[in-house]
């Protein structure tokens, strides 16, 4: 079969695939997102508990494989009773891990933003709440566009992992079609192809998004 | 809250510092800071950099806590205060980085604090913030951004921003000193006229021609202590102090003899 065919023959197979992949990265990026904010803000701006209650989190979540995390919440949590279909239990794992990294990314984006931001935005007598929710953070985001970019493709080529729990995305659907028609190069290579069409086309989106809010004046400007 | 005693404003006083002391790591950079300043006043203080100058103007509106002492304006504790952001909208503070809001155009530098803390609606914050751009001459830059302004314009914008919130006090932290040399004449006009609009400005500077131009008191502090409280006629002709003489030619040496204004 030339790859054309390939392509004609299993397009509606990766369709299929295609949709699960991409529910499962912009769910889990986007839940990963809120908490990334609330583990971000703790560690910053929090007590002590809650500072070492995100530290904890962030550590663990960080020094342990993505594959591993989604393992113990597919098979070991059957043992106590909790039962998650692969989707579920890809997207959980996905936003637990994506939201540790998310976390420390924003922690530096608000890091890099002056001290001098939050001494004016309280001398005009606002709380510290106000001050990060209306002065710190709108500037911290920004500059979180690109690491965000980069979760976010990152997240978006890992999500193939779920196929190993059996969530039917992308790499799950070219198993099947290739397990079919033996044309693994092929097949896979139809994989790859749309995986990169995939991340290149969101790069491009978030480079827009990130020019759009561009602060006039300054120079952190993604190039056009 | 208090606005008893507002008739005679020639002693109505608005800030009372009293043995103010503050201890950063185990060195003490405020030891025993007490003054008073009355309505319409403006205080220069001057003095050897690292003289805690600009920590005891954080102290006033609390962005830093002192350890012992009391601070008041007029009638209100601001150094026991729970409602701290309450005291510190009545308080202005100029930054020596202007620290302008970088995401904001102009306008909303100005109206932000209207808007989030005094709760204004739209309308009345922008007609608040219009005035007080017109005030610092900038009424026509109100769509740019900080990072499109020059340094000059930054710092109007940051005194029309402390301004717009109608505060009691403004507190300047070397205002100028961040600026190029043709940019301070344009800051300095301004503060000029707000003093002379019976404003209560409390300034670290050296620039020693506007601490001429309006200065009620000179204060020159050093090594944590005010060593000497006087009118500019006297600290600059006949200063009490040795030390106050040998500062002050220092600053002329560098800055020349009050050129500006």
């Amino acid at each position: 079969m030339t790859f054309f065919q390939i392509v004609q023959s299993s397009w509606r197979y990766m369709l299929d695939g295609l949709w699960i992949t991409l529910f499962l990265t912009l769910t889990s990026v986007v839940i990963g997102f809120f908490i990334a904010i609330l583990l971000a803000l703790s560690k910053m701006y929090g007590n002590k508990a809650l500072y070492a209650i995100s530290n904890f989190y962030i550590e663990i979540i960080r020094g342990t494989p993505l594959l591993v995390q989604l393992f113990i919440l597919y098979y070991s949590l059957p043992v106590i009773g909790i039962r998650l279909s692969p989707l579920t239990a890809s997207i959980i794992a996905f936003f637990l891990n994506s939201s540790a990294y998310q976390a420390e990314y924003l922690r530096g984006a608000i890091q890099s933003i002056s001290s001098g931001q939050m001494h004016a935005a309280l001398s005009i007598g606002m709380t510290k709440w106000q001050a990060i929710r209306f002065v710190i953070l709108p500037q911290a985001i920004r500059r979180f566009i690109p690491s965000w970019t980069n979760e976010f493709i990152y997240l978006l080529k890992y999500s193939s992992l779920s196929y190993i729990v059996g969530a039917p995305e992308i790499m799950a659907q070219a198993k099947f079609v290739a397990s079919r028609n033996f044309e693994f190069f092929k097949v896979y290579l139809f994989a790859a192809i749309i995986y990169f069409l995939l991340v290149t086309g969101f790069s491009e989106v978030f480079k827009y998004i990130e020019n759009r809010l561009k602060i006039p004046g300054t120079l952190s400007q993604a190039r056009e | 809250m208090n606005k008893n005693n507002d008739s005679n404003s020639s002693n109505h006083v608005i800030l009372r510092v009293q043995n103010v002391h503050k201890s950063y790591n185990g060195v003490e950079v405020l030891k025993g800071i007490s003054f008073i300043m009355n309505k319409g006043e403006t205080k220069v203080i001057i003095g050897p950099s690292g003289t805690g100058k600009s920590t005891l103007l954080m102290c006033i509106n609390r962005l830093v806590e002192v350890d012992s002492g009391k601070i008041f304006l007029e009638d209100d504790e601001i150094t026991s205060a729970k409602n701290v952001h309450k005291i510190r909208q009545e308080i202005g503070f100029v930054f020596q980085h202007f620290n302008l809001f970088e995401h904001l155009n102009v306008l909303d530098n100005v109206r932000l604090g209207l808007i989030k803390v005094k709760k204004m609606n739209k309308e009345e914050a922008t007609n608040i913030a219009l005035k007080e751009l017109e005030r610092v001459g900038l009424k026509n830059k109100i769509d740019l951004y900080p990072a499109q302004l020059s340094g000059g314009q930054k710092q109007r914008v940051a005194i029309a921003r402390a301004l717009a919130m109608n505060p009691k006090l403004m507190l300047f932290d070397e205002p100028t000193s961040a600026l190029d040399p043709e940019l301070i004449g344009e800051v300095l006009g301004v503060m000029i006229e707000l003093a002379k609009s019976g404003m209560t400005m409390l300034c670290v500077t050296h620039e020693l021609g506007f601490a001429r131009a309006v200065a009620d008191e000179i204060i020159f502090m050093e090594g944590g202590v005010i060593v000497e409280q006087d009118p500019p006629q006297v600290i600059f002709n006949n200063p009490k102090k040795e030390r106050t003489k040998e500062f002050l030619n220092k600053l002329t040496k560098l800055y020349g003899k009050e050129e500006n204004q």
